[in-house]
């Protein structure tokens, strides 16, 4: 597969005197893929999201965009198309006094023809379930609810690539999973490369791969289960480990011994019946 | 020990009279009992922050009472004021309300308002910095230097500098990553053991509720659907899901046992109650939980 996002070496500083908020990562992005960028608060992963489209360029090295470098301010306009970004806080990023409004904001900026846009912002808002609300006014939706509406502002300019920065971050458990179900549903149906950051682990859960950061690095690197396995690490980078995983550590400490790195409940469920019941069937 | 909160038949609409009247809460009567830390919990848009917002006559009901400390907060509108300094309110996001110049300032504020000594505001800023982890030499900072973990513990000590016998929080660790949102809520839980001050935490994560509250208060719809000990809401984890809530993934595994046929117990809600449960499910000593 090629690589849609790439960055080479790259490292940011917010002025001369701070330190590196990102300081030397390379990460390649596949096209198609969901990948989660996970990390404590601090650790450089905002920042390094915000170099995707071009919002921060690089102090050092360079960002790639299929064939465009993000500092080539002529690419400027192609990039932001191709990687559409939302934010954390819902609050920032509605412009409209109507929710269809909003989301058809970028279009009309783009001079998209009316029939093609009336098409395109319906699609965008039924893909991310407010079509029911398109009428209403954003600030009168919840904070789940004006998230989706920022999706599907994006959305509405087709993109290859969707990058999350912190954008469940304020959001309730609910708002927060119907994001997060709404964004696999793109990456899997339409094939949006999605790069997701955050700081809840059950996010990273969902993901093809995931990224962890430290100060500015990538700490490692993996699947969602080759991740969680390492919980020491992660504890030490005062992040979660799934309940599960903690369940099943616990269970061995005890003498129970359950593998490592489940991170579902339909998983550890079947583990658990499986031992369960052998142990008392005297097996099947 | 008397109720420091009761409402009776509490209800509140948005705009009556309009076409865009929405009932928020509706008939809501309880009460809880000084020194509890409460957890409420329910789906967005159930009506928990306009029902918190009643607990110090930020609102005022449609009908309906609100009690503290047994007496009717609107039985005279000019005593409202009263009943402001006795319920403390921390809102989403209290960062954004901080204003002044300096840590100091910021947390004073409101006790300067309630017209304390000088001597005094300063004791009850350093007490309330302490209990929120900020250390002494922070005060004369800019809190817009700050990180937003530490502008939101400036915030909540701003209101515990009131000291207010019932201080209540709506979502207090939302946004923060796991380390900031244990450190607001072990000092919050600290704070309540070490005052007695009675809390209220309006929550989204049932595993916060978990952890900290004794009693829960679940809301739906704009009416109470639960109000037990944490231990009995979780026994009842189904409905809760049913509700639309999600319950600690860790709940959620039993409840899969239990649909594949093992009569294990499903009140599980910490890493370490699941581990005991699981090795006396093995051992064959609690077969029977139905």
């Amino acid at each position: 597969m090629s690589d849609v996002i790439k960055a080479d070496e790259i490292a940011f500083r917010y002025s001369e005197e701070a330190p590196f908020a990102v300081d030397g990562v390379s990460l390649a992005v596949e096209r198609g893929e969901f990948l989660v960028i996970l990390g404590a608060n601090g650790c450089g992963k905002s920042t390094l999201a915000k170099h995707f489209n071009a919002i921060l360029l690089p102090t050092r090295g360079t960002v790639w965009v299929e064939a465009m470098q993000t500092s080539e301010e002529a690419h400027l306009y192609d990039i932001r198309q191709k990687v559409g970004m939302v934010f954390q806080n819902p609050d920032n990023q509605i412009v409209a006094t109507v929710v269809e409004e909003d989301v058809a904001f970028a279009l009309e900026n783009l001079g998209v023809p009316p029939d093609e846009m009336r098409k395109r912002i319906d699609e965008a808002m039924e893909a991310t379930d407010i079509y029911k609300y398109r009428e209403r006014q954003p600030h009168k939706l919840s904070g789940g609810q004006k998230q989706r509406v920022a999706v599907a502002g994006v959305l509405a300019m087709n993109p290859d690539v969707l990058v999350l920065d912190e954008a469940t971050a304020m959001l309730d458990p609910r708002g927060r999973g119907k994001i997060m179900r709404t964004v696999r549903r793109l990456n899997q149906e339409r094939g949006i490369t999605v790069v997701h950051i955050t700081h809840y682990m059950e996010e990273a859960a969902m993901a093809d791969r995931v990224v962890v950061m430290e100060e500015g690095r990538i700490a490692f690197t993996g699947s969602p289960k080759e991740v969680f396995s390492r919980a020491e690490e992660l504890r030490r980078l005062h992040l979660d480990i799934p309940q599960t995983a903690e369940l099943c550590e616990a269970l061995t400490a005890l003498g129970f011994t359950m593998p490592k790195g489940v991170i579902t409940d339909e998983e550890c469920a079947q583990l658990l019946f499986e031992r369960l019941t052998q142990k008392q069937g005297g097996g099947r | 020990m008397g109720a420091i909160i009761r409402t009776e038949n509490l209800s509140y609409v948005y705009n009556p009279a309009m076409p865009d009247a929405t009932t928020a809460i509706s008939d809501i009567s309880f009460e809880m009992q000084e020194h509890e830390f409460l957890g409420i919990i329910g789906p967005t848009g159930c009506g928990k922050s306009t029902l918190i917002t009643h607990f110090n006559g930020l609102m005022r009901p449609t009908s309906g009472k609100v009690l503290i400390d047994g007496q009717d907060i609107w039985a005279d509108k000019k005593e409202i004021r009263k009943f402001r300094f006795l319920t403390g309110l921390v809102f989403q996001y209290p960062e954004y309300q901080l204003f002044e110049e300096t840590v100091e300032k910021d947390i004073g504020y409101g006790p300067r308002n309630m017209g304390l000594s000088p001597q005094e505001v300063d004791e009850r800023v350093r007490m309330a910095a302490d209990f929120c982890g900020l250390a002494p030499e922070m005060l004369s900072r800019s809190p817009f230097e700050l990180s937003g973990g530490q502008k939101r513990r400036v915030a909540i000590a701003g209101v515990i500098a009131m000291r207010p016998r019932l201080l209540v929080l709506d979502e207090p660790a939302a946004g923060l990553d796991p380390e900031g949102r244990d450190t607001i809520l072990e000092q919050i839980k600290s704070y309540h053991r070490e005052t007695g001050t009675s809390v209220v935490l309006v929550s989204h994560s049932m595993e916060d509720v978990a952890k900290y509250a004794d009693k829960v208060l679940v809301m739906k719809d704009g009416g109470i659907a639960m109000y037990d000990t944490t231990q009995q809401i979780f026994a009842r984890a189904q409905e809760l899901l049913d509700i639309g809530l999600s319950v600690p993934q860790i709940t959620k595994v039993f409840l899969r046992l239990r649909e594949m046929g093992l009569a294990i117990d499903t009140d599980v809600y910490t890493v370490k109650y699941a581990a005991e449960t699981v090795l006396r499910f093995a051992e064959g000593g609690d077969g029977d939980a139905s």
